[in-house]
């Protein structure tokens, strides 16, 4: 069954929150959807690019009290 | 070849240039993109084991950097192999004139290669420099 995870890089800046986004991904199943916390405005707009092009499914991006949730769905 | 090879060469030793080199390499490496890093100079000296010096900052922004959670240059070197498969070479002359073995060297290194391999494995890549 799909699970949620939550990837925590709040307070990391550019590329950590992708780099643990990446890290958490390994230990994924495919179907799982998996939420970036990220207080850094660049990986907001840089790790859905990264993303879409690597062939995952993007979800959504809210920003809520300074922190972004970037949500995905692994696919491979 | 893939025409989107990334040939990172770093030569130097001051903090942002290894900063954004590790940068340049870890986020292609993880992108798939072939990635290839030549590290001589000033920079092959940060990864011989137990070195636990601090590089300079050139700048304000260096400065500014090392008072905030960016991820350290090593880690996203390493990161760059282990995540993405990205290849990193060690310059054989550099490391005859600082007197080291492969040995002494980060184990995510490749093998030491020479200036003339690396620059034919390059030729049809982009090359970044720092």
């Amino acid at each position: 069954m799909a699970e949620k995870k939550i990837v925590d890089g709040r307070g990391s800046f550019c590329p950590g929150p992708l780099m643990e986004l990446i890290v958490a991904l390994k230990s994924a199943q495919v179907g799982d959807e998996l939420e970036v916390l990220s207080t850094d405005k660049g990986s907001a707009s840089d790790i859905p690019e990264w993303i879409n092009k690597v062939g995952h499914e993007y979800i959504a991006t809210t920003e809520e009290g300074g922190v972004w949730h970037i949500t995905m769905r692994k696919k491979k | 070849m893939s025409a989107s090879k990334i040939c990172v060469v770093v030569v130097s030793g001051s903090l942002e240039r290894l900063q954004m080199a590790a940068m340049v390499a870890s986020v292609g490496a993880v992108s798939g993109q072939e990635v290839m890093v030549f590290l001589s100079m000033n920079a092959l000296p940060y990864f011989v084991k137990g070195n636990t010096s601090h590089a300079p900052h050139e700048g304000d922004m260096g400065k500014l950097m090392a008072t905030k959670k960016v991820p350290e240059f090593k880690t996203l070197f390493e990161q760059s192999v282990e995540l993405g498969d990205a290849r990193i070479y060690p310059c054989s002359m550099a490391m005859d004139v600082l007197g080291v073995e492969q040995e002494s060297l980060e184990g995510y290194l490749q093998n030491a290669t020479g200036l003339t391999k690396f620059l034919h494995d390059a030729q049809d890549g982009q090359v970044w420099t720092f």
